[in-house]
């Protein structure tokens, strides 16, 4: 139905796609997976003739016998929403907030002559059918939660039955749970209507439990591409061996841990007004040990991070470092125990300071020691930098290297706790195998306790020897992470478990 | 943004040498020699009581430049502070008591208030620049308080603040500088409102007070004179246009370069 | 959404509140002292004992600053000291200057700002584009009283289509319009000219938004994207400005009103202020920060109505 062949585009002379080509059939779904900035999301614009002014693709995309690339704007809108739709990755952002979800899911159809009446029923059946039975046609977007405002993207790309929807990692910003239902209603919606889906990711998890056929993205290139399960299953192409190593680390090995306590929580709870984030949750972390912290956003992993860093104040429980007040209640000396890494790799830095300066900014705890720059430069050796970094700033850094700094900055102070918040999350998959590695060695030489917040299981069950499985401000789950993992006991872990997208493990098997 | 900064130069340098050296005396009236056109002695000729018109020019530039910068700097020694103490107090009482404030001032017609604060207090220079000043300390407040709020969103301030730092220390090491460029680019904004401002005052003759020559008062006085030397009423004129062209011309070119977003598109 | 009102209109009233307190305690340090002004250096004491009882100046501070808002509350704006009338009769004879000045000047500020910001949004980068920017930037920086003062001399000294100022009144409304048309115009120059780069701006970093992308995804031409999606979310920013503008039309119509001589309130505010005429100075302004508060708490309406997320607060 669809045929690409030999796209190419560049910018400056830079290219950005190279001799693309691949084909799409009524029905099935082809997953395009590859990391950030591999030219996935410009194959998707070209397809749908809204690439950024200035570029223009070469090659030809065929709908049928047509040439996409060779069409005017005007023969484009005949196409746009009519044979090919699109969704994309930011929910939040992608709807108009000054207008009604009705009003938004039935415009093309009243555009095209359809009347109001019969443009919003068949609006509100679109909603049924994208599972939002349940809200009404006048509400606005900001009244919906974003899986809800991904149903009603949904709805809006297939309110005119296309030919073939794109969709742009469409559950990359959503919880683990929610992006399950939204796979599911995609899965569902190609088998009812016979469409095409083209569904680009970075997870090879999800790629191996919806697509029919995959095709890998590399620097612009497709490296290779196939039916998915053989695919899996040959790993032919060097690329694609890593990629899947990568995505796959190993379970922690349990460790020994002695009994030797360095931080413990006791009946901690964090109020809002009437609002209780976290409810009466105990933890304790031992030498030397990884403990996981799973939940979804809005959880209260977050505002407990902030209590056990000393930032926010807790209205009831008690919180020990190293047998001492723990908390807001920290003494300086005792802060400089405790350091954290966090999530995103850009904004975890002053962009106007230098390395030398962001990693040693702990000392303001401390007092500047007479052989700072020493203590930098050996800090940075150990996440594996040089002393040549100490001058530069963190725009002439990779995401990977930023977050090796921002370890760095946390071990300045030799603390005897990390709190590592989503520390990997941002990162692609063979960058994020690099960190953990990294973070597993420090560990073993430093004799760290890694409190690990995560919302990725795969990440936490390779890294962690323990596991608290946090759910609307409580710990719903505790133990090893292997026993909880592999035989949970209460339900909510069981869901988290079940809607991760995993590849099947057959799959993976050698030979 | 060249021709921004050319321009501002310009004005700038004439108003520095007016401090020192205007080719005429600006205190010495010759009748005779008044509504004189253009020669060499007088470059730009004489206004009607015999004054020279460029060392008229130069010396309002200095009263124009000087009562609009301090005008600025006042709006940013008490704005900037209010506005960072805002954005570390977020959603708090403090930030509510500044805001509340700055929507007060807002309320008032500013040249209204500018023009009572001169009337009840005398006009003079000083109440000019205090009068265009306070109007420039909600102003500054509120770039302050916008530009550093999503930053306190930002890691890294969270690793400052894990660091050990107060409010007070990570609003001068990290807020601070981070604005700076949004600080800057509205100061050139404000600065050529200011001379406006000025002007505008000096017309209605709540400026700074004879003998010191103004713009805004050259064009009162030229309009007297409308029928008779009707070009007397141009040149005050266009050395206004012209500074404030240039200073917003300079600001918007300070905002391009500046700015990180349109900076990384350039590559 | 009524909360929401009903919230306004509280910090309306506080604004109103500390607005006349800032007013009445600003202008309680004039120097001078009325009576002595009106009764000449060699009046008696108990004749400015009188005339102080006649305009209301006796009592703390507080009795009068109560008297002062309860009668204005009544509409009772005081009595002026030069002419011993009601401040409300003077104000009523020259609001029908100023008010319609400001008005006519909005109106052709929008009828200019508005179709050459669109133009140069949807031209971005073209000639008619660099063409609005040019011509907007000289209209910011061209002061509105000596850009009035070029009217005259063209209109009404080189070309005597025009008088140079005056208003005849409202008796011939041709006549009346006539003289308030350069007035207008001038005061209009500069506002139209932030409020054309403002919607520019605003509709260009609406353009910007996922939500444009979205509606060309499903089939919309750039056109109606625009229209449809952009100007709704554009016009927020707008209104804001439209709310701030009016303050600054105001103020400019003070000024403008002295250079084409027109008997508005900004000559009686420089009257009152040459004169001392505390009571009409301050009961002048505070009906300028009157207007312009309400027009705040008007604007704020109207976003509260264009932008649904603003209506749960």
């Amino acid at each position: 139905m669809i045929a690409v062949r030999d796209l190419s585009l560049s910018i400056h002379g830079q290219p950005l796609l190279r001799d693309v080509s691949f084909d799409l059939a009524p029905g099935r779904i082809t997953g395009l997976v590859g990391e950030s900035g591999s030219g996935k999301s410009m194959t998707a614009l070209a397809m749908i003739g809204l690439l950024p002014v200035p570029l223009r693709a070469e090659g030809s995309i065929r709908l049928d016998d047509r040439d996409l690339l060779a069409m005017t704007e005007r023969e484009w809108l005949g196409v746009r929403g009519r044979d090919i739709a699109m969704i994309f990755q930011e929910p939040m952002t992608a709807l108009n907030p000054v207008q009604t979800i009705g009003a938004q899911v039935s415009e093309t159809l009243r555009l095209n002559g359809t009347p109001r009446t019969e443009a919003l029923r068949i609006a509100r059946g679109g909603l049924d059918r994208v599972g939002l039975e349940h809200i009404a046609l006048d509400r606005y977007p900001h009244q919906l939660s974003g899986g809800q405002r991904q149903r009603v993207c949904i709805a809006l790309a297939i309110a005119r039955r296309p030919r073939l929807l794109i969709a742009d990692e469409p559950t990359t910003a959503l919880d683990v749970t929610t992006q399950a239902q939204i796979l599911d209603l995609l899965r569902d919606l190609v088998r009812e209507d016979g469409m095409s889906l083209l569904l680009i990711t970075h997870d090879l998890g999800v790629v191996a439990g919806m697509a029919d056929d995959v095709a890998v993205m590399r620097q612009g290139r497709i490296v290779e591409q196939g039916a998915t399960e053989p695919l899996f299953r040959a790993r032919a192409h060097p690329y694609t061996r890593d990629l899947l190593s990568a995505s796959q680390p190993p379970p922690r090995v349990p460790r020994a841990v002695a009994d030797d306590l360095v931080l413990t929580a006791r009946d901690v709870t964090r109020r809002y007004g009437a609002l209780t984030a976290v409810d009466g949750v105990s933890l304790t972390l031992n030498r030397g040990e990884s403990l996981g912290l799973v939940g979804e956003s809005g959880c209260g992993k977050s505002t407990l991070t902030r209590a056990l860093l000393g930032l926010e104040p807790v209205q009831g429980g008690t919180i020990d470092l190293l047998g001492r007040p723990g908390g807001l209640a920290m003494t300086r000396d005792d802060r400089a125990r405790i350091s954290v890494v966090f999530q995103d790799p850009y904004g975890s830095f002053d962009p106007r300071w230098t390395v030398a300066r962001l990693v040693q900014e702990p000392f303001h705890l401390t007092g500047r020691p007479p052989d700072a720059r020493d203590r930098a430069v050996r800090a940075l050796e150990q996440v594996g930098l040089s002393a040549d970094d100490l001058s530069k700033y963190p725009h002439e850094f990779s995401g990977g290297q930023r977050q090796r700094i921002a370890i760095a900055r946390a071990l300045i102070t030799e603390p005897d706790v990390l709190v590592l918040d989503e520390a990997v999350s941002a990162l692609d998959v063979r960058v994020r195998a690099q960190v953990l590695d990294l973070l597993d060695d420090l560990q073993a030489r430093l004799g760290l306790s890694y409190l690990f917040i995560s919302h990725d299981l795969t990440v936490v069950r390779a890294i962690c020897d323990n596991v608290l499985v946090m759910q609307a401000g409580r710990i719903v789950e505790r133990g090893p992470a292997a026993r909880v993992f592999d035989a949970p006991e209460h339900d909510y872990t069981r869901v988290l478990i079940d809607a991760a997208p995993a590849i099947p493990p057959r799959w993976l098997e050698a030979g | 943004m060249r021709l921004g900064a050319v321009l501002t130069a310009v004005f700038a340098l004439a108003a520095l040498i007016s401090v020192v050296w205007v080719p005429h005396d600006t205190a010495v009236l010759t009748i005779a020699d008044r509504t004189l056109g253009p020669s060499v002695a007088h470059p730009f000729g004489t206004d009607h009581f015999g004054r020279d018109m460029l060392s008229m020019l130069m010396a309002g530039a200095r009263t124009s430049i000087a009562v609009a910068l301090l005008a600025v700097g006042i709006g940013i020694v008490l704005g900037v502070p209010l506005g960072l103490a805002a954005a570390a107090n977020r959603g708090g009482w403090l930030d509510e008591v500044i805001m509340r404030g700055n929507d007060l001032i807002f309320a008032f017609p500013s040249l209204v208030i500018a023009i009572l604060i001169t009337a009840v207090f005398g006009p003079s220079a000083v109440n000019a620049i205090l009068a265009i000043g306070i109007f420039n300390i909600p102003v500054f407040a509120r770039v302050a308080r916008g530009g550093a709020l999503p930053l306190w969103t930002l890691d890294y301030i969270m690793a400052a603040r894990v660091a050990g730092k107060g409010p007070a220390r990570i609003s001068a090491e990290h807020i601070l500088p981070n604005i700076a460029n949004l600080l800057i680019v509205q100061a050139t904004i404000q600065f050529s409102l200011g001379i406006l401002a000025e002007a505008a005052l000096s017309y209605v003759g709540l400026g700074a007070q004879p003998p010191t020559p103004s713009w805004g008062r050259m064009l009162a006085d030229a309009q007297t004179m409308i029928h008779v030397a009707p070009q007397l009423a141009i040149l005050p004129g266009v050395a206004i246009v012209l500074t404030v062209l240039g200073l917003n011309l300079l600001g918007d070119g300070l905002r391009d370069a500046l700015d990180p977003r349109l900076r990384r598109v350039r590559g | 959404m009524t909360r929401a009102i009903l919230k306004r209109l509280i910090s309306m009233l506080l604004s109103l509140l500390a607005a006349s307190l800032a007013i009445f305690v600003m202008l309680q340090a004039v120097p001078g002292h009325p009576a002595d002004f009106m009764l000449g250096l060699n009046a008696q004491p108990d004749t400015i004992a009188a005339l102080n009882a006649e305009l209301g100046l006796e009592g703390t501070l507080r009795e009068r600053y109560l008297d002062w808002v309860g009668g204005m509350l009544r509409g009772d704006f005081g009595t002026s000291y030069t002419y011993r009338v009601p401040v409300a009769g003077l104000i009523a004879d020259r609001i029908w200057v100023s008010a319609p000045l400001a008005v006519y000047a909005l109106v052709l500020t929008l009828l200019v700002a508005i179709p050459a910001g669109l133009l140069a949004a949807s031209r971005r980068g073209r000639a008619s584009d660099w063409g609005v920017m040019g011509v907007t930037q000289l209209g910011i920086a061209v002061p509105n009283f000596w850009f009035a003062m070029l009217l005259v001399l063209l209109f009404a000294v080189k070309l005597r289509w025009v008088s140079a100022g005056g208003f005849p009144g409202w008796s011939d409304p041709a006549q009346a319009i006539k003289a308030l048309t350069l007035p207008a115009i001038a005061l209009a120059l500069p506002q139209a000219s932030i409020l054309a780069r403002v919607l520019r701006g605003a509709l260009i970093d609406t353009l910007e938004q996922d939500y444009m992308r979205t509606a060309r995804a499903k089939g919309l031409s750039r056109r109606a994207t625009v229209v449809r999606h952009g100007l709704r979310n554009a016009a927020i920013p707008m209104l804001t400005i439209l709310g701030l503008q009016f303050s600054f039309l105001l103020a400019g119509a003070i000024i403008i009103e002295k250079v084409f001589f027109l008997p508005g309130l900004g000559q009686l505010i420089f009257q009152g202020i040459t004169q001392r005429d505390l009571i009409v100075v301050q009961s002048v302004t505070m009906l300028l920060v009157f207007a312009v508060i309400a027009v705040t708490f008007a604007v704020e309406l109207a976003y509260t109505l264009a932008d649904p997320r603003l209506r749960r607060a």
